[in-house]
């Protein structure tokens, strides 16, 4: 059964029994995840423990290390993996490329670019870093978006060929500029550019936690419309989609989430490209809903960074290293079984 | 409109148009290889450019010519021409004309290789770095390939596209690992990852030669044959070409000819998309002229960016990969401006 119509009174809606299923598995799987993540660390908790600290019944040491360390760092995985994932749906059916992704208008690039200026020649602490790439990634987004125009229709295909070239001339640049750099300069923005949520707290999370469910809204609002796109343009405009207005707006949707996450954690790989991958495969769609991506997005990022502490505590690596790992062989595991089972 | 499924709109070049072009990428090319051979951080009088060519007299101006600019520029013309037509490979065998080495996982198990090789066991030079690089391309190449479906791409071209991005990504993730707790490794594998074809010489040029001369020979062979491949499995097995056949050759080709391009200059990403893509829309889409006009014009940007870098740089340089982007990435927008691509 592919949908199925639910309706209360004069209210009806369709839905995706499959893809309902998955995004509660999903969402159990990421509720799971955050709360061991709380519970492990220097000073053990036990799950009850946890849920009595939540709740608040706590004593002071369990309330300092769930509240003050650990939930902003959990929290922030989930909505930056969230925004993550989204980003990457939207992308994906917009340039209609299971290879999509933020990268492809240059954001990523972009964003590394204004990173890499921040610690190299601005040397900046981490509000300047994250300021630096979020400018340099809109910057570059709206540059690649004119550039895509031409007689005032922005042709996704003509979108993703300018965000390569930008990508490119970027990459090359940041190529550059890090071998230019002073060693110990240059591992730092290695770091940051790998995407790590070491030490992230309250002042992360709750900005991305606001930019996700403003975005999150956004990007829903306009899922049917961007599910009616992928018909193609004159179907769509057809049954009535103002095409380029939505489209602008699933643009700017996009960026924005992907802005905010970068900012807080750094162009986490992986994420916006596997995600809806993963989502993809497990609703059987043949296009996966954002929200069921961004749900997807949280749990991965959420695990990793769980594993990236742990694996080889006590040193805790940069999850940006984990995400790619893990994303990269959870795919290529998908595809085997995939290829075992005769589909495709 | 669709990147995915559609070939870009095939457009049939008319064929008079098609030899201009081929003759002009050919002039251009014969130009870089002289500016590239001529020019340098070290000014050297066009005579006694000459002069080294014709009658070697050892004296530096003659070293700098014939023992660095014409290996160099050797390496430049092989290394480029691998990568124009491995990307034509990959965009036919995946039919995403977005593919290119670097999608297939080609440089990413190259890198893994390599940042291996410098920190667990210490290799320095270059010529040290050829066989790892290769043997990790190589073994990437084989992973994307067979979970990609293997010859049975046709059902799905993206898979193999999603399989490379899949293994790229996991082998990424082993390489930042690696380096962000070596620094040693780091400082080296820094200059590695922007691409040059500085200090490479002959040895490395000997080393990466058999395979990018059997994967050109190899891609020559099957033009006619993944022509008819686009017209679907069916058509093409009427017309007398076993697909799965032509699928294997195709990927094998791009393997050898991304393998050694990597392994001799590092990954130069940009040219192995970008000129196959602007080639379909001057001599349209037939396989035989993208990869004959891609082997031309690939070389050329990339010996033009290495000039460029030479000259703009002195008195040290900028490195190939660095500038191959900033010459072919604005050049390649303005031709998807210009030419509206109906991708």
């Amino acid at each position: 059964m592919r949908s199925a119509v639910l309706r209360v009174g004069p209210v009806s809606t369709r839905f995706a029994p499959r893809a309902v299923l998955a995004g509660l598995l999903i969402t159990l799987v990421a509720a799971a995840t955050a709360v061991y993540s709380l519970t492990v660390g220097d000073y053990p908790l036990s799950v009850s423990e946890v849920l009595a600290t939540l709740s608040g019944h706590g004593d002071r040491a369990s309330e300092f290390a769930v509240y003050g360390l650990r939930l902003p760092r959990v929290l922030t995985a989930l909505f930056v993996g969230m925004a993550f994932g989204m980003a990457g749906a939207v992308f994906q059916s917009l340039s209609r490329n299971p290879l999509g992704s933020p990268d492809i208008i240059g954001f990523t690039t972009g964003s590394a670019t204004g990173a890499l200026i921040g610690i190299l020649l601005l040397g900046g602490g981490s509000l300047v870093i994250a300021g630096s790439a979020v400018i340099g990634g809109l910057v570059v987004a709206a540059l690649v978006y004119l550039l895509a125009v031409t007689d005032g229709v922005v042709r996704p295909g003509q979108l993703v060929l300018v965000g390569i070239g930008a990508s490119a001339v970027l990459a090359s640049f940041n190529g550059y500029l890090l071998t230019r750099a002073d060693l110990g300069d240059a591992m730092q923005a290695a770091v940051w550019l790998t995407g790590s949520l070491n030490g992230r707290g309250w002042e992360h999370a709750i900005p991305v936690g606001v930019a996700v469910a403003l975005g999150g809204v956004a990007v829903l609002c306009l899922a049917r419309p961007l599910d009616t796109l992928a018909l193609g343009d004159d179907t769509a405009g057809g049954l009535g989609v103002p095409i380029e207005r939505v489209r602008r707006a699933l643009l700017i949707g996009a960026v924005a989430l992907t802005a905010v996450a970068t900012a807080s954690a750094g162009p986490v790989p992986f994420i916006a490209l596997a995600a809806p991958q993963v989502a993809r495969r497990l609703t059987r769609s043949p296009d996966a809903s954002p929200l069921v991506a961004g749900l997807t997005g949280a749990a991965l990022l959420a695990l990793a960074d769980l594993a990236a502490q742990r694996l080889f505590a006590p040193v805790a690596l940069p999850v940006g290293v984990l995400t790619a790992a893990l994303g990269g062989v959870y795919l290529v595991w998908l595809l085997a079984a995939q290829r075992k089972a005769g589909r495709w | 409109m669709t990147i995915l499924s559609a070939r870009p709109a095939i457009r049939r070049a008319s064929s008079s148009r098609r030899f201009i072009a081929l003759a002009l990428a050919g002039v251009v090319l014969l130009i870089a290889v002289v500016a590239s051979v001529a020019l340098g951080a070290r000014p050297v009088p066009l005579g006694h450019v000459w002069a080294a060519l014709t009658d070697y007299d050892g004296s530096s101006d003659a070293v700098a010519v014939r023992d660095l600019r014409l290996p160099r520029t050797l390496l430049g013309v092989f290394v480029g021409a691998a990568l124009g037509v491995a990307g034509c490979l990959m965009q036919a065998l995946t039919r995403n004309p977005l593919a290119e080495p670097g999608v297939l996982g080609v440089n990413a198990g190259a890198a893994a290789a390599i940042v291996s090789a410098m920190s667990f066991l210490g290799v320095t030079a270059p010529a040290g770095y050829v066989w790892f690089a290769m043997a990790g391309a190589g073994g990437a190449f084989a992973l994307v390939y067979l979970l990609g479906g293997g010859g049975r791409i046709k059902e799905s071209p993206a898979r193999l596209a999603v399989a490379g991005t899949a293994v790229g990504a996991a082998l990424t993730g082993f390489t930042s690992a690696v380096v962000l707790f070596d620094s040693t490794a780091f400082d080296q594998f820094r200059f590695w990852a922007v691409g040059a074809l500085a200090d490479r010489g002959m040895p490395v040029f000997w080393q990466v030669a058999p395979f990018l001369a059997g994967g050109l020979l190899l891609a020559a062979s099957i033009g006619p044959a993944l022509n008819t491949l686009a017209l679907g499995d069916d058509q093409s097995r009427s017309l007398g070409s076993n697909p799965l056949v032509v699928r294997g050759t195709a990927a094998l080709a791009a393997v050898a000819l991304s393998a050694g391009a990597t392994a001799a200059a590092g990954p130069i990403g940009f040219v192995g998309l970008a000129v196959p893509h602007a080639a379909r829309f001057i001599v349209g889409a037939d396989e035989r002229w993208l990869m004959a006009f891609s082997a031309l014009a690939a070389p050329s940007l990339l010996l033009i960016a290495d000039v460029t870098g030479r000259v703009l740089g002195r008195p040290g340089e900028l490195e190939t990969g660095v500038v191959t982007a900033m010459v072919g990435a604005p050049l390649f927008i303005y031709l998807v401006r210009r030419l509206r691509v109906p991708a």
